[in-house]
């Protein structure tokens, strides 16, 4: 297992569900889980990442640099448990994820 | 022919069954995934963790009905028991016998106890069976809902057991062994676990229903569960030894009768089904063509 | 062999024929290796038929057992190499050169024989190639066939699965060749002839069925929301934009995902009665929605499914029926049928950033089959409708003479697997052709061919494309996470995106949390059964009930 840290500069939409939290995906083979919460980060997104892949910090760079880029979050921690997803299947759940706090 | 969609519970998560089961918004998660509530020993196995450990549990009405619900994960580690996947099942239902909810609803998608953490998890199912028997003895009944792609299996399937009803799906699979463990065990000839048809017809929700094991035949839909389940919300009847006693002669009776059949199509056909027919029949027709 | 005694020796071996077996044309099964070594001399060219479904796999055993002292230097040509036997021929030292179109199954064995110099190849083709070339210079000396049901006198029932049988029987019977059938059963009444007794020199009965495969049988539980984002995507983008009547479908789950949310998201967009009413397709399992749902005028086959044959039999509006009611296809008119279609939907193994793709890699020589004839523009094509003229206007916008366009869509998931990446800045067919010794390298469909190409990142329209520069970067704009992806110019996809060239699941209004499998019309093949009332009949291998 390698643990992942990110922090990024958000875009402009804060979450305004008003729900705690928004869970999308099932840690399965190629599969991932991200947990979205809002939280005060001062305009911040920040994103913790578990995954049994190691050594693809550059691929999931990319693959939240791009998230952030098309959706503009700010405010909200993405917990992330990963079970050698590829990176469309990370993309499709980070969207999924964001759109339940949207 | 046209189908109305359905929407399958085979195919939802556990936390989409526990939205559709339940009276929308009614639902109160105990020990959300914000809680992060991990397994401690998969991590030393350098396996992935899920914030829930791979069970909803919670609060919530039923067609009006205050219930207690569980539910398990069965794409997450198949399903499977560990420490605290187990204790938040046994701290729900043991709450559920404080507080009386009307029912408690377990719905079961498991192939057993994680092996990773086998001691805690043996040990938590039967904490888990324990709670059942504790709110079954305080009159809150516990039925269990069958119909997830995992199947119910192992530790998972003798909690089924000790439920007061089922509700199941054709889709279910309900078994103490599995098949691969069967076959492993006695041969390919024996069971050849992957002839599928051949699974399903032992193990699958329909030979159950037949059996008696299960109380409700449903169709793969999830309010089709939730009608089941409603209707079978009724003060438990405890276990005593007279109710033992005739469990026991019915099994019996059942050995004496079926136990020279060796495949299920035998046994329907000994009870007067059209044996060839009974894998294409809905639940409803099924139902009605049930020997009394 | 195509020399001009070809007539003459034709009638010599059938005199040692009729020698040693007497008169009729019914071969015993327990002679066929004799029989064989008689009918095919050293150097002849033998046609084989087998295909990605049925496989002639009786004569095939028997060829391969056939002594190479009597018979070798064979030039085989078949359009599938589906059998481990026909790679033992060549092993065997019976045959050196082959022509084909498709080797599936055998196409990592085929490579490695290729490399170690066992197997020459004459070419790879696509199957109406193929077939065309046996009425030129590829004309047959023996042709093996396979048949359903035969009389005595060489009056065939081919059924369901003809496929290219007329073809094979007649480019053999009116060249010069002999005709040589396996039957499943000999039988006085046939259902239907399929192919007359005249054309047919002999037939044997063969001790067990040929084999079939359900090749175009899609589980819908195995269809992802990768797959089904794609083709949301791909109807919204395209379906609707261009309301494409005439249309073919590739094998895959891609397509099998479209065609089960037709009913659901197609209606919703729309479609219905105004696209996708004219398919060239095999009876997919994962069409019966559709059909049911009232889509579907006409289907041409290319050739049938096994397990479809009852609900087949049930529509004779839609499916091709012979008059004792089971279906007849043809690949090679099923074949025309979707070269002349407004629209071919299809996928592959690699593209390269200029949009050409192979389904060949460096260890496994597939072959191609029919995609390079439905995914290729259609330069001979004079009748209009309105996705041709549609997309002939974008593709041939300010151009002196206005023509219409075919549209070609590559509908490709970024990776095959983790590390195998779809996009790759250079074909792994360069490799093949140095390896098999091609003067070019295999491209199944070349870019140019191509007009869209969609990924789960997005749809990117290459007919609005007006320079090769803007082209790669629309390839690479939708390669996603992969290599040939990072390299893009972001300022330049940005343009594009900007003009609609690139459209993203968010330009075409699709939430990524609407993208769900409860959208599929049918989420199991028993889902399946229940839409055909009962009729369809799956594969045990299929089933879980």
């Amino acid at each position: 297992m390698e643990h992942l840290s990110f922090e990024f500069d958000g875009g402009v939409h804060a979450p305004k569900s008003g729900k705690a939290y928004a869970v999308a995906g099932v840690v399965a083979s190629s599969n991932l889980e991200v947990l979205a919460q809002p939280q005060e980060l001062g305009g911040r997104v920040r994103f913790e990442v578990d995954t049994t892949a190691a050594h693809f910090q550059d691929a999931w760079r990319a693959v939240i640099t791009d998230f952030i880029e098309r959706r503009q979050p700010r405010d909200v921690l993405f917990s992330i448990n990963d079970f050698a997803a590829i990176p469309p299947v990370v993309s499709l759940r980070l969207d999924q994820a964001w759109e339940g706090l949207e | 022919m046209k189908q109305t969609p359905r929407i399958s519970f085979y195919e939802a998560s556990a936390r989409q069954r526990v939205a559709g089961l339940l009276d929308p918004g009614s639902f109160r998660e105990i020990l959300p995934p914000t809680e992060k509530r991990t397994s401690p020993h998969l991590g030393l196995f350098d396996a992935p963790v899920s914030f829930d450990d791979g069970v909803v549990i919670g609060e919530g009405t039923l067609e009006g009905k205050p219930v207690a619900i569980f539910a398990q994960e069965g794409k997450f580690r198949g399903g499977s028991l560990g420490e605290v996947h187990a204790a938040k099942i046994t701290g729900l239902i043991l709450r559920a016998a404080a507080r009386k909810p009307q029912a408690v609803l377990g719905l079961l998608d498991s192939g057993g106890v994680r092996l990773e953490e086998a001691n805690a998890g043996e040990i938590g199912s039967t904490e888990i069976m324990r709670a059942i028997f504790e709110a079954r003895r305080v009159g809150v009944p516990v039925i269990g809902l069958l119909g997830g792609s995992c199947g119910c299996f192992g530790g998972a399937s003798i909690i089924a057991g000790c439920c007061d009803a089922l509700v199941a799906s054709e889709e279910a699979r309900l078994s103490v062994s599995g098949p691969e463990v069967i076959e492993t065990v006695m041969g390919v000839e024996a069971f050849d676990s992957r002839d599928r048809a051949l699974v399903w017809r032992t193990t699958g929700g329909k030979n159950r229903f037949l059996f008696g094991k299960v109380a409700t035949l449903v169709d793969d839909h999830i309010p089709a569960f939730r009608t089941a389940a409603s209707a079978l919300v009724r003060p438990s009847t405890p276990l005593r030894l007279d109710s033992l006693r005739t469990e026991r002669d019915a099994l019996v009776r059942r050995i004496a009768t079926f136990g020279t059949c060796t495949d299920a199509k035998q046994i329907w056909e000994k009870m007067g089904l059209p044996a060839d027919r009974v894998s294409d029949m809905t639940a409803a027709e099924l139902t009605a063509a049930k020997p009394a | 062999m195509s020399s001009p005694d070809k007539v003459a020796r034709r009638t010599e071996k059938l005199a040692r024929v009729a020698k040693a077996f007497g008169p009729g044309k019914v071969i015993p099964a327990a002679r066929t290796v004799e029989f064989l070594e008689l009918i095919l001399s050293p150097g002849d060219r033998l046609v084989h038929e087998g295909d990605n479904q049925k496989q002639g796999d009786f004569l095939a055993e028997k060829l391969a057992q056939m002594d190479p002292k009597k018979v070798h230097g064979l030039k085989l040509a078949l359009s599938c190499i589906g059998l481990p036997e026909h790679l033992d021929l060549f092993e065997n030292g019976i045959a050196e050169v082959v022509d084909f179109a498709y080797a599936g199954p055998q196409g990592g064995r085929l490579a490695e024989l290729v490399g170690n110099g066992t197997v020459k190849i004459g070419a790879v083709h696509t199957y109406v190639e193929l077939i065309a070339r046996y009425f030129a210079e590829l004309r047959p000396d023996v042709a093996c066939l396979v048949a359903v049901d035969a009389d005595a006198e060489g009056n065939l029932y081919t059924g369901s699965n003809t496929e290219e049988t007329p073809a094979l029987a007649e480019a053999a019977a009116f060249g010069g060749g002999i005709v040589v059938v396996q039957a499943n059963t000999l039988t006085d009444n046939l259902r239907r002839i399929d192919i007359p007794g005249e054309w047919v020199d002999f037939v044997i009965e063969s001790p067990k069925p040929f084999h079939l495969e359900p090749l175009f049988t899609k589980d819908p539980a195995l269809i992802d929301e990768t797959r089904i984002l794609m083709a949301m995507m791909t109807m919204k983008a395209i379906y609707q934009k261009y309301l494409p009547k005439v249309l073919n479908h590739g094998v895959g789950f891609n397509t099998a995902a479209i065609e089960l949310l037709l009913p659901t998201y197609g209606e919703e967009l729309g479609l219905k009665g105004k696209a996708c009413t004219h398919w060239a397709l095999n009876p997919h399992p994962t069409m019966i929605p559709a059909i049911e749902s009232g889509f579907v005028e006409a289907i041409a086959c290319i050739g049938g499914e096994v397990g479809m044959e009852d609900y087949v039999a049930s529509k004779p509006d839609i499916f091709p029926l012979g008059h004792d009611g089971s279906l007849r296809s043809n690949r090679f008119y099923g074949q025309m049928a979707g070269h002349y279609a407004d629209m071919f939907v299809g996928a592959t193994l690699q593209i390269d950033p200029f949009g050409n793709s192979s389904t060949v890699t460096a260890d496994r020589l597939a072959g191609f089959g029919g995609a390079p004839n439905f995914g290729a523009e259609n330069r001979s094509r004079r009748h209009l409708s309105e996705a041709y003229l549609r997309a002939g206007a974008e593709a041939h916008q300010g151009e002196f003479m206005p023509q219409g366009r075919k549209l070609v869509v590559q509908m490709v998931e970024t990776f095959q697997s983790a590390n195998t990446p779809t996009f790759v800045e250079r074909l792994e067919a360069w490799e093949a052709m140095k390896t098999a010794g091609f003067a070019i390298p295999p491209v199944m469909i070349y870019g140019d061919d191509v007009s869209h190409v969609v990924t789960e990142e997005g749809v990117a329209n290459l007919l609005l494309c007006r320079t090769i520069e803007e082209r790669e970067q629309a390839v690479r704009g939708v390669a996603g996470f992969t290599p040939v992806g990072l390299k893009r110019d972001r300022t330049m996809v940005a343009n594009l995106r900007d003009r609609g060239i690139i459209q993203r699941a968010e330009d075409l209004g699709i939430r990524k949390s609407d993208v769900s499998r409860d959208r599929l019309a049918a989420r199991s093949i028993h889902d399946l059964v229940r839409w055909s009332g009962g009729l369809y009949n799956p594969p045990s291998r299929f089933r879980n009930w």
